[in-house]
């Protein structure tokens, strides 16, 4: 692995996009099984066990790691999939697993002593008591933080934990505390904590009104374009809504997290890791991403200033935020 | 909790628990609004304490003391409730005086909260994810003695919940808006052109919630600073029956600008089989109409949705 300030880990969807983040300078390749264990289950995407056999096969090959993120929650008399998720992670050489869940983490910890445990963004772990509490129950050695803190508060928080943390750079932005939202299960009946996913396709609808083109999600409108205007994917949170009057992006307008600009900030705080969302994304923008993050990753470590001019191309709506890393987004 | 395996009314031992108020209602609003709860309503516990805005609870903090006096006096346990999202040093002083100086039943809302609280004996509420078999009972072992689910939850794991983990008792959301989700950005602060830091306290504004509408004019979430929450109110009504046939013996009414004697009245009279859930809810309507009512989680549909008995379909 390069030895850099800042690990790279990249999201993986497909086979394809994991070579793709390997060959653009990912440090490690984070992915899910295809099914509810983990919180981008979409169709077509994710891996079977023979395909992670391969994957880790390419990836180790190329000094790169995996992990696999199990990160929803278990549902309650049927803890199968999720148990087996981790046996399987374990035994085909994965090099950790990323977890949300409480009892299985206590699984995980119970069966797999040696299986490095890294806490999902989804367990919404947000201040050091609560991150000490999963170090010292279940021994995990990373904590993904979730994207409600701001650079001062990571760099207190950091000082305070006995892990490692990895925070995202690049790519959706959950405008609520991860894990914590039921907004899509509200309209959908589909939740990220149960079924890993959020404003689910099958849910989406578009439909014609006047000369407006209307987005749906279930029974709701999210969304309402005039001709003339680039027709965005209706996330429940980023869509537009009424109150107190006005016509607005009342959580937030479509977007994309982008700090590539604040590295020095991060590794300062005592960030270890970056990780790039976007498992969903087609292995292109993967290796447009990686490529990028790679090459301000080892200018920073050079000492060198590096200015990309390509991530903004690459953000949801053609814009990009520092999201809650910044006090004022708040 | 116990249960008695003799044969009693199957209600008897129904515990019905009012939650902490959501929303910014001014200190001696709040304060008045309890002890009419005190004096009044048939409640048998009752959470105080802030869960969306650490900006918020100093204001209420004071009156702490003298409300709890109260509801103890009048025969109530005295819960004190915790923030959901804690995020800096501040907030976690303010957790940590909590828990260290009383002696009341603590209500952790994050999982910081529950490692403070260390084996001393709590509740885990509603904004610590609690899912399954596993997780209940590791938080059991922990000093967990209630766990209050998360709404989402749909009456199957209800029950497996209820069925696996015995040493568990378990409270369920059965009236009010549904919290969906908390956030570091303020919404109301956002709608009004403000930041968080220089809020002007705008959520105040709305007693239960600030009316967010699609752009076709539907009723759609409720917004309370921090937090969102739906617009229709979450009624259990009709299935509260069940699930005391699960073993679930508590049972949360979330406060709103109401008549919450009339509303806890209602639900007191359904546990006790005193009026049956139809009739309860057309009284319900009249008492808190001011929203639709939606029970769909329980029936694993989307939360918005009502599902009235005709449609219910639940294979046990």
């Amino acid at each position: 692995m390069t030895t850099t300030p800042l690990q790279l880990v990249c999201p993986a969807g497909t086979l394809a996009a994991l070579k793709a983040a390997v060959q653009a300078g990912a440090d490690v390749v984070y992915l899910g099984f295809r099914d509810e264990t983990n919180a981008r289950n979409f169709p077509g995407l994710n891996f079977s066990r023979e395909e992670l056999i391969q994957g880790i096969r390419y990836a180790h090959a190329e000094n790169v790691e995996i992990y696999v993120a199990i990160n929803t929650f278990v549902e309650a008399g049927r803890p199968e999939p999720w148990h087996q998720a981790v046996d399987d992670a374990h035994v085909l050489g994965a090099d950790a697993v990323i977890l949300a869940d409480i009892g299985l983490l206590d699984y995980a910890k119970q069966k797999h002593p040696d299986l490095r445990l890294h806490l999902s963004v989804q367990a919404s772990a947000s201040n050091p008591e609560s991150i000490g509490f999963y170090h010292q129950a279940f021994g995990i050695k990373r904590v993904v933080l979730p994207r409600v803190l701001t650079f001062e508060q990571i760099r207190d928080l950091c000082r305070q934990i006995p892990v490692e943390t990895e925070v995202f750079a690049f790519g959706g932005l959950c405008v609520m505390a991860e894990g914590r939202c039921s907004l899509s299960s509200y309209v959908t009946g589909c939740s990220p904590n149960m079924s890993g996913v959020c404003s689910p396709a099958s849910h989406v609808r578009y439909q014609q009104s006047g000369g407006d083109l209307v987005s749906r999600l279930g029974e709701f409108t999210i969304n309402s374009f005039p001709e003339g205007e680039a027709a965005g994917y209706p996330t429940l949170c980023k869509g537009r809504f009424q109150a107190d009057g006005e016509v607005s992006y009342l959580f937030e307008e479509p977007t994309s997290l982008n700090v590539s600009g604040n590295l020095q900030e991060l590794v300062s705080a005592g960030v270890s890791a970056l990780k790039i969302e976007g498992r969903q994304r087609g292995k292109a923008y993967v290796a447009e991403v990686v490529s990028s993050f790679r090459q301000a990753v080892d200018a920073l470590a050079g000492g060198r200033s590096f200015e990309n001019h390509h991530l903004g191309d690459l953000s949801e709506g053609g814009r990009d935020t520092m999201g809650a890393f910044k006090k004022t987004w708040r | 909790m116990t249960m008695t395996a003799k044969t009693t009314k199957k209600t008897e031992n129904a515990i019905l628990t009012l939650g902490p108020v959501q929303f910014n209602w001014p200190a001696e609003k709040r304060r008045d609004f309890y002890f009419r709860i005190a004096d009044e309503a048939s409640v048998d516990v009752v959470y105080l304490g802030e869960n969306v805005c650490a900006k918020r609870a100093p204001f209420f903090d004071p009156f702490i003391p003298e409300i709890a006096d109260r509801l103890i006096t009048a025969g109530k346990q005295v819960v004190l409730s915790t923030l959901a999202l804690v995020m800096d040093k501040r907030e976690q002083e303010s957790i940590r005086e909590l828990c260290l100086g009383n002696d009341y039943l603590i209500e952790a809302n994050d999982v910081g909260t529950v490692a403070m609280l260390g084996t001393r004996p709590h509740i885990v509420g509603p904004f610590v994810n609690v899912y399954n078999e596993g997780s209940a009972q590791t938080l059991v072992n922990g000093g967990a003695q209630v766990v209050v689910l998360n709404n989402e939850l749909p009456g199957t794991t209800i029950q497996s919940l209820a069925n696996n983990v015995p040493d568990c008792a378990f409270e369920v959301q059965v009236f009010g808006r549904l919290p969906l989700a908390i956030s570091a950005r303020c919404y109301h602060a956002r709608a009004h052109g403000l930041h968080k830091n220089s809020c002007q306290y705008i959520c105040e504004q709305d007693a239960d919630g600030m009316a967010v509408e699609t752009l076709d004019d539907e009723d759609f979430l409720s917004v309370n600073g921090t937090q969102t929450l739906s617009h229709a109110i979450c009624d259990l009504s009709a299935e509260i029956h069940e699930m005391m046939e699960f073993g679930v013996r508590r049972f949360r009414l979330w406060p709103h600008w109401v008549d919450m004697v009339k509303v806890s009245s209602l639900y007191r009279q359904l546990l006790d089989d005193e009026i049956d859930a139809d009739a309860m809810q057309s009284k319900l309507q009249s008492v808190a109409g001011f929203a639709d009512f939606a029970n769909g989680f329980y029936h694993r549909k989307p939360g918005a949705d009502h599902i009235t008995s005709s449609k219910k379909k639940r294979t046990e």
